[in-house]
């Protein structure tokens, strides 16, 4: 006999938890959270350093208070946490099948899912990088975790590929403790994180940032021994003639970040090519109906504290669907978001508005880096919302946040873009 | 004077000497495998195609044609005994133009020759009601029924662990620098001592040759042929469904496209004669080479599910045959040299060859009380949703998830480690659990399984080694 529960969130990061705590607080009791660690958190906990929650809290919080914040609003609500507890499947009826080591193996039926379970990083493999594969490579997070969580500096020479945030952090983390970072190279001629990170993490401490540069070759059949590092055309082809050997013991990547959406994908749930998320209409919900996604398993966000909001709008709803048993008020009228020149992708990508009950927050990435740019969404020919940005660059999302009269305008579907400015 | 005495010293733990010993030990006899690696299975084998080939590429009356065929045949019952994942999941060799149909006629004849079950040259039409993603440019395929496909560590480790079970001795991370003639048989100087032995088998892949030149006149000469690899996510893996080559060459078999045991999909290998025998190194070309020519034979590969890329070293004599005899000088001293591909095919074949060749220096006699079988790793992705239950109901540490991308726990990963000829590094409980071998490649199961290793050496995390 399966167990049931009114709403289950698979992931006890942050924005499982604030996903539990919007759907509890908005009526839903009976709620779940899975969590595969032995402890609530999720990566923060793994991240010491501060600068979280500027928005939420309006302080600086690090990645261990942040999230005792919203630990200590679960236990408040006495909200269920199942710690330690892997879910295996979701099945398109909502049916989750979850193993632990106390509980052993169940199978839970759920009136709704929130999906939660975040992203993993992008590791060595997947980047064709030639050469070696010997001990003392990384991807950023798997060291962060050995030093910040189990005390062990996994290198003292260190070169990072990539300029994600986590490379970034990581690079003055290892600084810190005493390791000699050589370089950032990153493939693009922009980096891949926030600006601010640039200037605390790498210009504070003289780490150079080779932008337009890769890792062509990795040497060192056991242990690493050093990395190729080469300049590369505009169309990511290393340059011959620039390579430069860098002796080190540690390469950390920091490449990219992919939502982790396997167990979606055995719930029937749509991904989308351009997130590696789930396709979410303007409640969060997917094509799977009680399925709803936030945070970086929808889209990888670049600060928790818009997790954090995305994932309480995903807990209301799910605790609305709930109740109303899945039914809409009105009959749908649902219209197309779709990302035009410049931008990447939508997050959502459809809107019901004949049910839109309050403003949409609409967010997105850019292509590239653009200054002086307007930003538009139109609709047909009529421009319905347009704003002037100084720049905006792809390592930073957009938020726009569109009310709902706005769309009772709209003719047809929307289309986000970008107008370039002069430069 | 040397402190250990045996029968037999087989040199080299990968499939050969690990199948090798494994035969052996049903015999009364004193064996024991010396390899320079931490783990078995860490050279060619474990870095290949993981096709159980049928056999119809080698020259009829050659020793690969002969041992490939033969080794083919007792793979059921040895998957079955031996408890290794093995799949017949059949082959098609493709060709392009209806000039070559020829060449696949002559391969299906000489298919034939070899003993080969069940070969048929299929017009387009009829591969592609099998096969439906061949490339657009495919002509005509012979289909061999019998191909499979195996995991090579599998293969190895199942070996080793009932050969040990059986009483065969394994001396690992214990480089051979030296053999010696004596008169009554032979000693073998090594990193942790000298073995003394009546017989010397040299199962050493692409050091054969060194080997072999220890205490005989070189005769023979191994070269390394590298063969590059893109290993895809297991969302890529239904991608075929037989394992599809291309026309051989003097190089080999050509890039093939397969899916694996595991149900990832693989591509390659390249093959470039290189001089540094440690040389595993990946190069950009080698993986574009890899790109191009798959996508020769087979369409819609997705290619973006690369979850890596690596490659392996083919042991090549240089006649092209496998050398598998009695040294004409040394008497005692067995070489298995140039054992490349079918090598894995082929070891339990070789294993019955060498123990006859044995039977000629040895007295074979049965042991009474040997064990056939073997029981691998209870792996929970093999099991029912009834049958996880029951099992995390006796051991809970089976219900602690620790690789989530392949979905390996606690319990797994433990028995990895603990059983005999455990693993010892990160690598090594790869190879056994499938743990970090999937799209995340180790980077949220790595710390936990690391620090299991530490704690059953007694090391401290940071001397947890990753391999060798």
């Amino acid at each position: 006999m399966a167990e049931h529960i009114s709403l289950a969130v698979i992931g006890g990061g942050p924005a499982g938890m604030a996903a539990a705590i919007a759907a509890y607080d908005s009526g839903i009791t009976d709620v779940a959270v899975f969590e595969r660690d032995n402890e609530l958190g999720g990566i923060l906990n793994q991240c010491i350093h501060n600068g979280f929650g500027l928005h939420t809290f309006k302080e600086e919080l690090t990645g261990p208070e942040y999230a005792g914040r919203y630990i200590a609003q679960v236990k408040e609500r006495r909200i269920k946490c199942e710690t330690g507890s892997t879910v295996l499947s979701i099945s398109p009826e909502r049916q989750i099948t979850v193993v632990s080591r106390e509980k052993g193996l169940r199978v839970i039926d759920a009136d709704a899912v929130i999906l939660a379970m975040g992203c993993r990083e992008r590791p060595r493999g997947a980047l064709n990088i030639p050469g070696f594969r010997p001990q003392g490579i990384y991807s950023a997070g798997t060291a962060q975790k050995l030093i910040n969580c189990e005390g062990c500096l996994v290198g003292k020479e260190v070169v990072i590929l990539g300029s994600g945030d986590i490379g970034l952090i990581m690079a003055r983390r290892m600084t810190l403790e005493g390791a000699h970072v050589k370089a950032v190279a990153e493939l693009m001629p922009y980096s891949g994180g926030l600006k601010r990170n640039i200037v605390q993490c790498l210009d504070d401490y003289d780490i150079p940032l080779l932008l337009s540069h890769t890792v062509v070759d990795i040497k060192g059949k056991h242990k690493l021994e050093g990395v190729t590092i080469a300049e590369v055309d505009e169309k990511s082809v290393p340059i011959p003639g620039t390579e430069e050997f860098y002796e080190c013991d540690t390469l950390l990547l920091s490449c990219g970040l992919i939502p982790e959406n396997e167990l979606s994908l055995t719930a029937g749930v749509t991904i989308s090519g351009a997130t590696n998320g789930p396709v979410v209409d303007d409640t969060l919900g997917t094509n799977v109906p009680g399925i709803f996604a936030c945070g970086n398993v929808l889209h990888v966000h670049d600060l928790v504290d818009f997790v954090s909001e995305e994932s309480g709008r995903a807990g209301h709803n799910a605790a609305e669907y709930i109740k109303s048993h899945g039914k809409k008020a009105n009959a749908p009228d649902i219209i197309n978001i779709t990302a035009g020149n410049g931008v990447r992708y939508t997050v959502p990508s459809t809107v019901d508005r004949a049910n839109v009950e309050s403003e949409i927050h609409l967010r997105f990435r850019v292509r590239n880096v653009y200054k002086g740019c307007t930003i538009k969404i139109v609709s047909g020919d009529n421009v319905i919302l347009s704003k002037k940005k100084r720049i905006s660059v792809p390592s930073e999302m957009e938020d726009l946040i569109i009310r709902p009269e706005i769309l009772s305008g709209a003719d047809g579907g929307l289309t986000v873009m970008i107008e370039e400015g002069s430069v | 004077m040397p402190e250990k005495k045996y029968d037999v010293a087989i040199i080299g733990a990968g499939v050969t000497g690990c199948a090798v010993a494994r035969e052996l030990s049903k015999y009364e006899l004193s064996v024991i495998v010396i390899d320079r690696e931490s783990d078995v299975c860490e050279g060619t084998s474990k870095a290949n195609s993981a096709i159980i080939h049928a056999g119809f590429d080698a020259k009829p009356g050659t020793l690969k044609a002969k041992l490939n065929v033969e080794g083919n045949k007792l793979m059921d019952r040895l998957s079955k005994e031996l408890d290794i994942p093995f799949i017949r999941n059949g082959a098609l060799v493709v060709c392009r133009s209806a000039d070559e149909i020829p060449k696949l006629e002559e391969l299906k004849q000489r298919g034939i020759e070899n003993g080969v079950e069940g070969l048929k040259v299929l017009t387009r039409e009829e591969a592609l009601a099998i096969e439906p993603n061949l490339a657009d440019e495919v002509y005509g395929a012979l289909y061999a029924p019998t191909s499979g496909i195996v995991c090579p560590f599998a293969l190895t480790l199942a070996f080793a662990e009932n050969a040990y079970a059986n009483g065969v001795e394994f001396s690992l991370s214990d480089e051979v620098s030296g053999i010696r003639k004596t008169a009554d048989g032979f000693v073998v100087s090594a990193a942790k001592g000298e073995y003394s032995a009546e017989c010397v088998i040299n199962c050493a892949g692409v050091y054969a040759d060194k080997i072999h030149s220890m205490v005989s006149e070189p005769s023979f000469r191994i070269t390394a042929r590298r063969g590059e690899y893109m290993l895809l996510d297991r969302s890529a893996g239904n991608t075929v469904k037989q394992t599809i080559f291309q026309l051989p060459t003097h190089m080999g078999k050509g890039i093939l496209v397969t899916p694996t045991v595991h149900g990832n999909l693989l591509l390659g290998p390249t093959a470039d004669d290189i001089d540094d025998k440690e040389d595993t190194a990946t190069t950009r070309d080698g993986i574009a080479s890899v790109k191009a020519k798959s996508a020769l034979s087979v369409k819609n590969i997705p290619y973006n599910q690369v979850i890596t890329s690596f490659s392996g070293l083919r042991a090549v004599a240089d006649d092209g045959d496998f050398i598998i005899r009695e040294d004409e000088n040394v008497k005692g001293l067995i070489d298995a040299a140039g054992i490349e591909s079918p090598g894995l095919t082929s070891a339990p074949a070789i294993a019955l060859y060498i123990r006859d060749i044995v039977g000629k220096i040895l007295p074979l006699k049965e042991k009474s009380g040997f064990i056939p079988t073997r029981k691998g790793i209870t792996l929970l992705a093999n099991l029912s949703v009834e049958e996880r239950a029951e099992l995390i109901k006796q051991e809970p540490a089976y219900g602690q998830m620790v690789c989530r991308c392949s979905q390996v726990s606690e319990g797994e990963i433990a028995d990895a480690i603990n059983r005999p000829l455990g693993a010892t590094t990160l690598d090594g409980v790869k190879r056994r659990t499938g743990s970090g071998m999937g799209r995340c490649q180790g980077g949220f199961c790595s710390p936990k399984i690391m620090a299991m290793l530490a704690e059953k050496q007694g090391i401290s995390l940071k001397e947890v080694k990753k391999n060798g």
